[in-house]
């Protein structure tokens, strides 16, 4: 009953989104507020039918109904509660419905919150997001139905197995629940700014007030990625066991290209916003960055690519996917070529000024947003043209989009202290003074006392603290810190606007991204042994005794768990119990690593199986890793995430402030 | 059922990621011989598995290509040597790092080209855009120019 209650909620939710699409179209032609009402209700319901559709979904899981083909072979009976919760959007077909109700959820915020918006476009803004939502929501309920029953081929009836065929335990894991969401959020909102694009090109009008109708939208969805790529690489990082948080998998690329969209994005609309400029390139980007998402969600289930972590691979629909995503974009892009060559850009500006800061900023992203897209897909281009295969390893990546970024980031600390229209560059050069001493003191500690890889430490640690220092600095320099009273400094410290604070974090946990990332790799140590209890190995200044392994039985695997006593110079750290979990239900392994914490650096073990020396005895293979300021890697990035939200809560930004703040200049009568 | 093979399949491949080592007999005696094998099996595709270089896959045949690198090692052959006979061997979908050809300059240049061009158009627009800086009339240039003296008479406000 449950099943087929979704199934309809489904129907309904792809017949509100064509309705939609209608009322709001119709609407706009003819200038009907009682239509314009309507197609936003429609956006309303269609999210309310999509999350029937997900909780019936959620709901077959929680039963264990394996009278559902996809409950049967995602879910098992011995899967704990959260895992059967988290196995809903583990398949294809379940992930497809988060999908649809991140996007409809977003569509129905805008429909029914954006109450200042000019009409037209907003009513734009609904009808494009409902056309978002007929194509995926009609691929889900044709071509990839979550519902569908287990049916016997021969007696054409229903033949639910007894247990079900269990989550693939490497996706049973607290990580994992939650960052597909959260990267879902991500990719998806910025349909928003899709729609918003699509329709202020059908009204050709782009002008401040549009770009500061994006950027909000602009900040939710790459904070939300932000924090999806970390939690994702902090999950590949301590459940995958290889000790490493990014190996420029093409999953990992799919993920980052609309993050360096979307970061190159925000970046551009402020300029649009305050100065009127780049207004086609920042409509531009605006169809990039969800199709960027499009294409991270769907190319690696495509199979058309190799990845290590794509989990539900389906080349058929794969291919169905790919058409859609292309009509989707194909008709964002074909409408731009169309409108916006009647944009003409304004404002004026110095070679030296914040515009051009921007525009540098800009340009580095969108080269090194290439650089990750022809990494990635040249593999299969290549082999379509000439037939054979080539690889694209994680050198190239490092090679070319390495000293892109490295330029942008030598850059960017000046940005926000160059003035706009006309600035100094000598006088920002002057107030980075500081930033530059600490940045050389830092590289030249880094090479002195990060080994085996001296020099990328050494740029790291230069790198990390230009721009901390750097974003402090500008800190700094709006307090007046140092040249007026400190309680004059901290009282101006107290007035920042939000936006101000927002963009220091995310400079500064950039900053410590870098620091972390450079260290970790240039100062990481590993060694590995094949030990038997009672065994010491060494790795880096630790030491490792391996005091006892033992079997364990889990909820639904067993285990070998060895017990670990990590010393540093004879005194004792911590313990800590890497295992290493067979599921007999999938016949599947998997290593839990230990990681022992010491200040922002790991000690990482992981366990590999199980082997017999020649005499038949039980060995394993215990693998240690020391990971400098690993931490940091992770940190950094939340950071970065956290500054996104604090500018959403400028005051400037929050939805529905702009009347308040500006009673004058009411909003043009709508017409009846 | 199909499906299901491919998942499982797929979820293979990432528990093989768990970085491969060798038992110590297999390891070459002399350490910088043995370190120079490391750095080198980075260098090399795995050819079963879905995106992994030979030195962190665990499959047999990773461990296969491992022996092969070593016996060149052993054999005196210097770190090119070795890449041109794995990529005789096996082709260019061996190296992770592809080499420069002309049907991979795009691959290589293309970012770079894209940086290049950028810069190119923003100095090209600087260019003719460049009077517009300032747009204002000889008449309002020599108000301006008055304003400013007489600004600096009476000294900063």
């Amino acid at each position: 009953m449950i099943a087929e209650l979704g199934t309809f909620a489904l129907a309904l939710a792809f017949a509100l989104s064509i309705a939609q699409v209608g009322l709001s179209v119709t609407a706009r032609i003819r200038g009907s507020a009682l239509l314009r009402g309507a197609g936003e209700g429609a956006a309303g319901a269609a999210f309310l039918s999509v999350a029937l559709v997900f909780g019936c979904l959620v709901t077959s899981f929680l039963r264990s109904d394996f009278s559902v083909t996809n409950v049967a072979e995602h879910s098992n009976i011995d899967n704990p509660l959260m895992y059967k919760i988290a196995g809903s959007w583990a398949s294809h077909e379940g992930s497809m419905v988060l999908w649809i109700l991140a996007l409809t959820a977003f569509g129905a915020v805008v429909a029914l919150t954006g109450r200042n918006l000019p009409w037209r476009l907003k009513t734009l803004t609904v009808a494009t997001q409902g056309w978002l939502g007929t194509l995926f929501i009609g691929y889900t309920l044709f071509a990839s139905n979550p519902f569908l029953r287990v049916i016997d081929p021969a007696t054409h009836l229903l033949s639910p197995p007894v247990q079900g065929a269990s989550l693939n335990p490497l996706l049973q894991d607290p990580g994992l629940a939650f960052h597909p969401p959260m990267l879902y959020l991500g990719y998806v909102g910025f349909s928003v700014v899709f729609s918003f694009a699509v329709a202020a090109l059908i009204e050709g009008k782009v002008d401040a007030a549009w770009a500061r109708w994006v950027r909000p939208w602009t900040l939710a969805a790459w904070s939300l990625l932000t924090c999806g790529i970390t939690l994702g690489s902090f999950w590949a990082y301590y459940e995958l066991g290889w000790g490493g948080w990014w190996v420029w998998d093409p999953v990992e690329n799919a993920s980052f290209m609309p993050w360096l969209i979307g970061t190159a994005l925000l970046h551009s609309a402020i300029v649009t916003e305050k100065r009127g400029a780049m207004q086609g390139w920042t409509v531009f980007l605006s169809l990039c960055a969800f199709s960027f998402g499009m294409l991270g969600t769907f190319m690696v289930r495509s199979g058309s690519i190799m990845s290590v972590h794509a989990f539900a691979v389906d080349p058929t629909r794969g291919i169905i996917l790919l058409s859609i995503m292309g009509l989707a974009a194909g008709a964002g892009f074909t409408l731009f070529a169309w409108r916006a060559p009647k944009f003409v850009g304004g404002g004026v500006y110095a070679p030296v000024s914040r515009e051009t800061t921007l525009l540098l900023n800009n340009l580095f992203l969108a080269a090194a947003t290439a650089a990750v897209l022809f990494g990635t897909l040249y593999p299969m281009i290549y082999e379509a043209i000439t037939g054979k295969s080539i690889s694209v390893g994680k050198q190239y990546f490092d090679l070319s989009f390495g000293p892109i970024m490295g330029v942008a980031l030598i850059i960017l600390p000046a940005g926000p202290l160059i003035a706009w229209k006309r600035g100094d560059v000598r006088g920002a050069l002057q107030r980075l003074s500081f930033a530059a001493i600490a940045a050389g003191i830092a590289a030249i500690a880094g090479y002195a006392f990060v080994s085996p890889k001296h020099a990328l430490a050494a740029m790291g640690c230069g790198l990390g603290l230009w721009l901390i220092v750097g974003s402090l600095t500008e800190l700094a320099e709006r307090t007046r810190a140092g040249r007026a009273s400190p309680a004059e400094s901290l009282r101006r410290l107290w007035g920042l606007p939000r936006g101000a604070w927002g963009m220091t974090l995310a400079h500064l946990g950039l900053g410590v991204f870098v620091l972390g990332a450079c260290v970790e790799l240039g100062g990481k140590v590993e060694a590995s042994k094949l030990i038997v209890p009672g065994d010491v190995m060494t790795v880096g200044v630790y030491s490792l005794k391996i005091n006892d392994v033992s079997r364990v039985d889990g909820p639904d695997y067993v285990a070998d768990r060895a017990q670990i006593a990590i010393t540093r110079n004879g005194s004792p750290i911590c313990n800590a119990e890497p295992a290493r979990r067979t599921y007999p239900a999938s016949g599947n392994t998997t290593s839990e690593v230990a990681i022992c914490y010491q200040g922002l650096s790991h000690v990482y073990i992981s366990m590999g199986e199980r082997r017999e020396d020649a005499g038949g005895k039980s060995q394993w293979l215990v693998t240690g890793y020391v990971n400098p300021l690993a931490t940091l890697v992770f940190l950094g990035p939340l950071l970065m995430a956290l500054g996104g939200i604090t500018s959403l809560s400028d005051r400037r930004l929050r939805l529905g402030v702009a009347r308040k703040v500006k009673p004058v200049g009411a909003p043009k009568a709508e017409p009846a | 059922m199909k499906k299901l093979g491919l998942v499982i399949a797929a979820a293979f491949a990432a528990v093989l990621l768990t970085a491969a080592t060798d038992d110590p007999s297999d390891q070459l005696p002399n350490k910088v011989q043995e370190q120079r094998a490391e750095d080198l099996f980075e260098q090399f595709r795995c050819v079963v598995c879905q995106n992994e270089s030979i030195g962190a896959s665990e499959a047999d045949i990773a461990h296969d290509m491992r022996m092969l690198v070593r016996q060149q090692i052993s054999a005196g052959k210097t770190d090119a040597d070795i890449k041109n006979y794995m990529y005789a061997r096996y082709g260019p979908f061996i190296l992770l790092k592809p080499r420069l050809t002309p049907a991979t300059a795009i691959l290589w240049g293309g970012p770079f080209l894209i940086v290049l061009v950028g810069l190119g158009f923003l100095v090209l627009r600087r260019r003719r855009s460049a009077p517009l800086e300032t747009d204002l009339s000889p008449e309002e240039l020599a108000a301006l120019k008055a304003l400013e003296t007489e600004t600096k008479d009476v000294g900063p406000a």
